[in-house]
């Protein structure tokens, strides 16, 4: 497969007056994301994780080792807008990422942005608010959509730009549960089509949906793998002071206690139906 | 209750004067003013008069609604017509104390009062027809001309644009504050005016630390999606002058010359 980031020992600190000794939030970290793939970052508050996502679209600059997208440093500032254009992000807070009072407007914001012509970003704009399945809103004004509407507004206003790749950084966090299954709805379907998808979050289940799953702790990747194989690791992820995803975590126990489970079980219902043909 | 503000005072609808295109509106209306100003007798007058009651009852704003935003300023209509009535001398009408009122200062000040209603009136049905965002949109156009002279039209545009996004979002923080601070003992309503103004510091200081933050976040939205001021930027909205667009300029020429050869020759 081939790759669409490339992460080379990336090293992160805030430059704070204050203390002498500057923390590291990213602590020489690699890995690289395979084009179309769904990754799962995950981890505790002010483990690494919003930081290593700024790095993923030139928001922040390595201060060591260095970070390529499609091949290209991120630190060249002459490709900024076609790095820009090629990996998206949707933030966390649904509010505070819409530009225009008219949510169709704020769709067409990115297209504008790189220039494209009128008619190509109508087009565009309906293609994408079709997407998010809120093309029947497109003459409204944000403030009067509830939080999920609104980080789908945000979506579809990163979807009409094309990218290759949407970073999500934690764009349930501020959500209710029904706004949160909109969104992640909608971030699965992005990810059949085809997009590479990297979600940012600090729930387990949903971070369970993608194919690969990589844990932060201290500005370093603690554990990196599909969650099966994460979820068989089960101590190390508690250690981490994460949970586990419902099924898995009953799977663990019964394991511990001498019963069989088979490895590919993580969600309650699917612990549910082994439960209930165990004889 | 904040949540269905509505902004400026647009009224919707879809008539004649409502889809005409905002740079059309946007220049009559200053046009507007500018004929005003060259009214000198009353019989001049009755041209802008004429054209100001066409336009209204062609955009269908019902006349109490339009009267409602006439309110506040309706104090410095009474003030203006007060302040000309007594200071001008002349001719003496009536003797009050001190004060007179002279046939000159009566005549000066219901002349100056019919031009600051017209002045206000006519400028409002571009408010009342015309939707914020394409006013802010129709501002940028005209003003891109100037921009080779220095005038930062899109920039100004796109703080208007932002301001308009912004302010519910900032009525509400303002409400959420609000509430947490009165639920913590915090008391906005009792007091003089002092005591007042002093209340309000608990509100304000986070008002400002959360707007800062909105701001930081917004930025950062922006710049991942590319944004890097308005080179080579596009427009979705293709704005184009229609049929309805040029029949209304061509009155608006007859209308604006009518007011001069009034001036000339009457």
């Amino acid at each position: 497969m081939e790759e669409i980031i490339r992460v080379e020992n990336l090293t992160f600190e805030y430059s704070t007056d204050e203390s002498l000794i500057a923390t590291k939030a990213l602590d020489n970290v690699s890995f690289s994301i395979e084009k179309g793939s769904f990754t799962a970052i995950i981890g505790r508050n002010g483990s690494g994780k919003s930081t290593l996502a700024k790095h993923l679209n030139a928001l922040l600059l390595p201060v060591e080792g260095r970070v390529l997208v499609g091949g290209i440093d991120t630190a060249d500032s002459s490709k900024l807008w076609n790095i820009r254009q090629r990996v998206g992000m949707v933030f966390q807070n649904p509010d505070n990422q819409l530009v225009s009072a008219i949510v169709e407007d704020d769709v067409a914001f990115g297209p504008e942005n790189l220039g494209i012509e009128p008619a190509q970003i109508r087009e565009r704009v309906d293609a994408a608010l079709d997407a998010v399945n809120m093309y029947a809103h497109r003459k409204k004004a944000p403030h009067l959509l509830s939080g999920g509407q609104k980080q789908r507004i945000a979506i579809a206003g990163v979807i009409a730009m094309e990218p290759e790749c949407i970073v999500f950084d934690e764009p349930t966090a501020m959500l209710d549960p029904s706004g949160r299954k909109a969104v992640m709805d909608i971030i699965e379907k992005l990810h059949d089509k085809g997009i590479t998808v990297i979600l940012i979050t600090h729930f387990m289940d949903e971070a369970a949906k993608a194919d690969r799953i990589i844990i932060m702790d201290k500005g370093r990747i603690a554990l990196d793998g599909t969650p099966q194989e994460i979820f068989l690791n089960a101590d190390k992820v508690r250690e981490l002071n994460l949970e586990l995803p419902l099924g898995a975590d009953i799977a663990d126990r019964l394991r511990k206690a001498g019963i069989d489970v088979p490895q590919n079980i993580i969600e309650a219902e699917e612990m549910v139906e082994f439960l209930c043909r165990l004889k | 209750m904040i949540r269905d503000i509505t902004l400026g005072q647009y009224y919707p609808g879809e008539s004649w004067i409502h889809r005409l295109d905002a740079r059309v509106k946007l220049v009559a209306t200053l046009l507007f003013i500018v004929g005003l100003f060259l009214v000198d007798d009353y019989p001049g007058f009755i041209c802008p008069v004429l054209g100001t009651i066409l336009v209204i009852s062609m955009a269908r704003v019902p006349v109490s609604y339009m009267l409602r935003g006439l309110t506040p300023v309706f104090f410095i209509i009474v003030l203006t017509f007060i302040i000309n009535m007594f200071m001008i001398t002349g001719k003496v009408l009536v003797y009050l104390g001190p004060l007179t009122i002279t046939y000159e200062g009566l005549q000066t000040a219901v002349f100056m009062a019919l031009r600051l209603i017209l002045l206000i009136v006519g400028s409002s049905v571009l408010t009342l027809t015309t939707k914020p965002v394409s006013l802010t949109e129709g501002m940028e156009r005209l003003l891109a001309p100037l921009k080779k002279i220095g005038v930062p039209a899109h920039e100004l545009a796109m703080m208007m644009t932002i301001a308009l996004r912004f302010i519910p979002t900032l009525l509400d923080e303002t409400d959420k504050i609000m509430k947490a601070q009165m639920a913590r003992g915090a008391d906005f309503e009792s007091g003089n005016i002092f005591a007042r103004a002093k209340s309000l510091i608990p509100l304000l200081v986070p008002l400002f630390i959360s707007a800062f933050r909105i701001a930081q976040d917004l930025a950062m939205a922006m710049e991942s999606r590319c944004y890097h001021g308005d080179v080579g930027r596009t427009h979705m909205h293709v704005m184009k002058l229609a049929a309805r667009d040029y029949i209304s300029i061509a009155a608006f020429i007859i209308f604006f010359a009518a007011i001069i050869f009034e001036k000339i020759y009457f």
